[in-house]
C-alpha cells in the first residue's frame, strides 16, 4: 500500500491492507492480530504496523512511504478467503474480483516483457 | 490461447481473470491486450499487488477461487493449453541478435506439466470442490509461498519503487528494486520487471532484452540479469515443478 501520510482513516487502512480493524484485533479470515489499543476511525501507521508485523518503507526524505504485506502464517496467504482485489481495467475502470462470486475464477498472472 | 478456453468452460460457471502486471500500467499492456481482444475481465496491475496479496513470483501463474471465494489453489505456474500450438517468437525484420538466440534456447528448456495442470482445471471445473484437485484451506495456505520478514519488507521495497518508477523517478527506483531483489531472491516477476525497465534498444524485443546492453555494459544496474540467472538456477527449475 502506498502512503503520502503516515496518518489516515480506517477504511483506507482497510482496503489498503484487507485487514479489518476490530475491537479484537486486526482480522482477516480466521486470523486475528491483537493490537495495543482500540482502533479509532483515525490510524497512525507507524504504530500500527509495528504492532502487526507489516514493513513500512521509506522513499528518502520525500512524504511517500510502502506498507508491505503481512507475513504472520510464515506464508503469502493469511487465510484462503480470497481479498476482494480490485484492479483497473484497460480503460481505466476498477473491477472487483467479489463481483464474480457464484463462479469459478482463475486469475492468469502475465506480463508484456 | 486461454480466451477459447475460457469460452468452453464459461457454460459450466468459469470465468477467466487475467491481470497483466506492469509498473508502466496501460502503456506497457495495451498492445498485448488489444490484440488478444479479451471477453473477460482483463486488469492491470501496476505495482504488482498480485505478488502481494497471493504470493505470485512468476508468470504465467494462476489461482483458483471457487463459487464462495475461496482459494482452493495458490499460485502455481499455469501452462498454456497442450493441445494448442505454442505461440512462435515474435517475427523480428533483419537478423536476431545473439541474445535473443540464447534466450530461446534456455526458454526452450523450461519444463511445465501442461497436460496435468489442463486436465485437473478441467476436473475442477466439472467437479468443483468435491474435485481432488481442489485444495482444503489448511493446504492452500501451506503450499502459498514461504513469506518471512525479510520477504514481506522485499515486498515493500518493490512497492515502493513501482511507485518511484511511475512518478518519473527511475534512479531512485532502482535502489529499491534492488533490495526487493535481494530479500526475495526467487521472485521472477520482481527481477524481469525491473530489468525490464532497461529497454535496449527500440525494437518490439526491447523490454525483453532483460540484460546489460552490448555497448554500455557497466551502466546495467543490477546484481542478475534473465540469461545469468536461468543458467544459474536451471531452466528446469524456471517453474516449480506441478503438484496434483
Amino acid at each position: 500500500m502506498i502512503l503520502e501520510s503516515l496518518d489516515i482513516g480506517r477504511s483506507a487502512f482497510e482496503q489498503g491492507t484487507g485487514w479489518q480493524l476490530k475491537p479484537e484485533g486486526a482480522c482477516k479470515g480466521e486470523v486475528c492480530i491483537p493490537l495495543p489499543s482500540p482502533p479509532g476511525d483515525e490510524v497512525h501507521v507507524e504504530s500500527l504496523a509495528a504492532a502487526m508485523g507489516l514493513p513500512l518503507v521509506k522513499a528518502g526524505e520525500q512524504a511517500l512511504w510502502a506498507l508491505g504485506p503481512e507475513h504472520v502464517s510464515g506464508h503469502a496467504l493469511t487465510t484462503a478467503d480470497a481479498p476482494d482485489l480490485c484492479l483497473p481495467d484497460l480503460n481505466g475502470n476498477p473491477f472487483h474480483l467479489s463481483s464474480l462470486r457464484g463462479r469459478k475464477v482463475l486469475l492468469y498472472a502475465w506480463a508484456p516483457y | 490461447m486461454w480466451q477459447a478456453l475460457r469460452d468452453a468452460l464459461s457454460p459450466k460457471g468459469f470465468e477467466l481473470v487475467t491481470i497483466g502486471l506492469d509498473t508502466l500500467g496501460a502503456q506497457g499492456c495495451r498492445a498485448f491486450m488489444e490484440a488478444a481482444a479479451p471477453t473477460h475481465p482483463a486488469l492491470i496491475d501496476s505495482h504488482h499487488v498480485v505478488a502481494d496479496l497471493f504470493g505470485i513470483t512468476n508468470i504465467p501463474q494462476s489461482v483458483w477461487i471457487n463459487e464462495q471465494g475461496r482459494i482452493v489453489r495458490p499460485a502455481e505456474a499455469a501452462p498454456a493449453p497442450p493441445d494448442i500450438p505454442r505461440g512462435q517468437p515474435p517475427a523480428m525484420s533483419g537478423e536476431l541478435p545473439q541474445r535473443f538466440i540464447e534466450i530461446f534456447t534456455e526458454a526452450s528448456k523450461i519444463t511445465q506439466d501442461a497436460v496435468g495442470y489442463h486436465a485437473a482445471l478441467r476436473d475442477w471445473v466439472d467437479n468443483g470442490d468435491s474435485s481432488r484437485y481442489a485444495l482444503s484451506a489448511t493446504e492452500v495456505i501451506a503450499r502459498s509461498r514461504p513469506r518471512n520478514a525479510d520477504v514481506a519488507l522485499g515486498h515493500a521495497h518493490f512497492e515502493l519503487a513501482c511507485e518511484l518508477e511511475r512518478r518519473g523517478r527511475h534512479d531512485a527506483a532502482i535502489a529499491h528494486f534492488r533490495e526487493a531483489h535481494r530479500l526475495v531472491p526467487d521472485s521472477w516477476t520482481f527481477r524481469r520487471q525491473a530489468w525490464s525497465l532497461e529497454p535496449v534498444g527500440d525494437s518490439a524485443l526491447a523490454r525483453f532484452w532483460q540484460g546489460p546492453a552490448p555497448d554500455r555494459p557497466a551502466d546495467w544496474p543490477y546484481a542478475g540479469d534473465w540469461l545469468t540467472d536461468i543458467r544459474r538456477e536451471g531452466p528446469e527449475n524456471y517453474y516449480d515443478t506441478w503438484r496434483p
